[in-house]
């Protein structure tokens, strides 16, 4: 069953600011040619303890899982983070869950995001859910939470710990128009298929994914959100995955997944995304034969 | 010539060095504030001044870019505003000592802080303002974050505000001096998607601002192939001599694009090629490009980024 994700607080300059007084100084320029880099200060996050890092995944944890348990894994899944990301906006995130055949779906939170719930993913049985990797927005030094359903119910969570910050706030391009160009445009690639083994998918959505943190000049105003909520990928008559997302994912989203192998048929991507917008694109899936 | 020689290969002693705000290459100018700048005369009437390979730090004003002058018989251009309202008017104190002439315009040459957050202090002078049609809407876009983050190193006063271009330059431009004529060439995207160049009618130098890197690793926030199209253009005009955005304050153009492209090409085809083969972008970010590493100083604080960059240009081709 796919939760509601948690929204951004609804005053967002409220918001804003508060992140803006969170982030004290050592803020990089996310995407000038050349970044600032203060003296030997940290970022607020940095200096945060375990306690309060604790404290605020409790806190979140409560408003997506309700009071069902989590238990700590090692096994049941792995998120691979750069430690230090190099753009804040595009930070490539690897979940992976070796016993796949136990995984039902998977859960990605950004603790320290303005929203941290980024990323719910529900596997069907078009899928191998061995591996996923997102492109993500990073916003402060944060904990990086992968919180795993297992068939029976179960919840199991790991972390890793991402320095990080401006993702969210981060202008993207020159121009939100010419981030505009081309949006719903899609790619699904394959790659090089063998008999027996799942196949490795990347799709591309071509999408601003505007934060609502963005802040235009003119207007003093800050471009609304605009941003995917949800990507369903199905496979002939099976599902193959449903994302449900949020602005904590990079523009552009990339998803890589993998497909049971012996599959049939047409692979059907729907994304949609909050203002209403809707993108449906067939592709032809690579047919290992045996 | 490179500025890189000798220095360490470990990379985790200069990355730490670098994030304690110091900078190895740099560190005799540490503590200087932008007055201890000199001035190099490159050409007749041309005053540069080398800003260093570093990144911006309280005690440096973000006076990191190539900013200067050039005098006319009648006024005076300003080639580059400066990091920020305090290096700008560094630069406006640098002028007065030097000439009497009034300043008439002065030159954002792309969004980049570095380059246009001095502007605000040549207001007084009542100059031309002089930038890409596409700059206006950059700075809509970046202008306020930009000064917020400078304002958190600087602070408020020193960072300097938001100046909007009074001359939107379409496609070119001449601007008079006063015996000579400065050419103004706005570019396709590129370096950034708002970058200008100019050549200068009576030294021939060009001043290609950050279309061209020399010892400074190139950071690319426009588009990759773009860039490698408007070095052809830059070529094609046929200049001996340079002044870079980052570098040395004149160099031999041939051979610094040379340079510049050899980097830029090797970005383009092994990012091509990891896109081909599937590689993914974190595998590509570790391995796109290492032969370049000694070549540029801050490769390890800005290489990563191009690489993202460039795989987010060419994964869509």
């Amino acid at each position: 069953m796919i939760r509601p994700l948690a929204k951004p607080v609804a005053n967002r300059t409220v918001l804003f600011r508060s992140i803006l007084a969170a982030l004290t100084l050592a803020v990089p320029l996310a995407t000038a040619g050349a970044a600032l880099v203060p003296g030997p200060v940290h970022a607020a996050g940095a200096s945060d303890d375990e306690a309060e890092r604790l404290a605020r995944w409790k806190e979140i944890q409560k408003s997506i899982f309700g009071d069902k348990t989590i238990t700590a894994t090692d096994s049941l899944v792995k998120v691979d983070a750069p430690v230090r990301a190099l753009d804040a906006s595009l930070v490539p995130i690897t979940l992976t869950m070796p016993e796949k055949d136990r995984v039902a779906a998977v859960h990605l939170i950004i603790d320290d995001n303005p929203s941290p719930y980024a990323a719910h993913i529900a596997f069907g049985p078009g899928a191998d859910a061995g591996e996923i990797k997102l492109r993500v927005r990073v916003n402060n030094y944060t904990n990086i939470h992968a919180v795993v359903e297992t068939r029976d119910g179960q919840l199991f969570e790991t972390t890793k710990f991402v320095k990080a910050s401006g993702g969210c706030s981060a202008p993207m391009g020159m121009s939100d128009e010419e981030a505009m160009k081309g949006m719903g445009d899609m790619k699904l690639k394959f790659a090089e298929a063998q008999p027996g083994r799942p196949v490795e998918a990347t799709l591309m959505i071509r999408h601003p994914n505007f934060s609502g943190m963005q802040m235009n000049q003119v207007t003093r105003d800050y471009t609304p959100a605009r941003y995917i909520n949800k990507v369903a990928i199905t496979r002939g008559d099976k599902t193959v995955l449903t994302l449900d997302g949020d602005i904590s994912i990079s523009s552009n989203p990339v998803i890589n997944f993998g497909l049971q192998p012996g599959g049939q048929g047409p692979i059907k991507v729907v994304a949609s995304d909050n203002q209403n917008g809707r993108w449906e694109h067939s592709f032809t899936a690579p047919s290992a034969t045996n | 010539m490179r500025a890189v020689a000798g220095r360490s290969r470990g990379g985790t002693t200069r990355r730490g060095a670098l994030f304690g705000g110091l900078c190895l290459c740099c560190l005799p100018t540490l503590g200087r504030s932008a007055e201890g700048f000199a001035m190099d005369e490159v050409g007749p009437g041309i005053f540069i001044r080398r800003g260093p390979d570093a990144e911006a730090t309280p005690e440096n004003n973000d006076a990191i870019a190539n900013t200067g002058f050039i005098v006319g018989e009648r006024s005076v251009l300003v080639t580059e505003s400066g990091g920020s309202r305090a290096d700008g008017a560094w630069l406006r104190a640098e002028i007065g000592r030097r000439t009497d002439k009034p300043i008439s315009h002065v030159m954002l040459t792309h969004v980049h802080p570095d380059h246009c957050f001095g502007a605000a202090a040549f207001a007084e002078d009542k100059p031309v303002y002089v930038g890409h049609h596409a700059l206006r809407a950059a700075l809509d876009a970046r202008g306020e974050y930009y000064r917020g983050r400078l304002a958190e190193i600087l602070g408020a006063d020193r960072a300097g505000s938001v100046v909007y271009p009074t001359l939107e330059v379409a496609d070119g431009a001449d601007i008079d001096l006063g015996g000579r004529v400065l050419r103004v060439t706005a570019h396709g995207v590129a370096h950034t998607n708002c970058d200008l160049s100019m050549r200068d009618s009576a030294s021939g130098i060009l001043f290609p601002a950050d279309l061209l890197f020399v010892t400074r690793i190139p950071s690319l926030d426009g588009s990759l192939v773009g860039w490698l199209k408007e070095a052809e253009v830059l070529k094609a005009m046929g200049a001996a001599k340079a002044v870079p955005g980052h570098g040395p304050t004149l160099v031999d153009f041939a051979p610094a694009m040379d340079d510049l492209t050899r980097y830029l090409t090797t970005l383009r085809d092994e990012t091509r090629k990891a896109v081909a083969a599937d590689v993914p972008i974190e595998k590509a970010i570790q391995t796109v490009g290492r032969a370049e590493r000694d070549r540029w100083v801050l490769f390890d604080t800005y290489h990563g980024r191009n690489v993202t960059q460039a795989f987010k240009e060419l994964e869509w081709e």
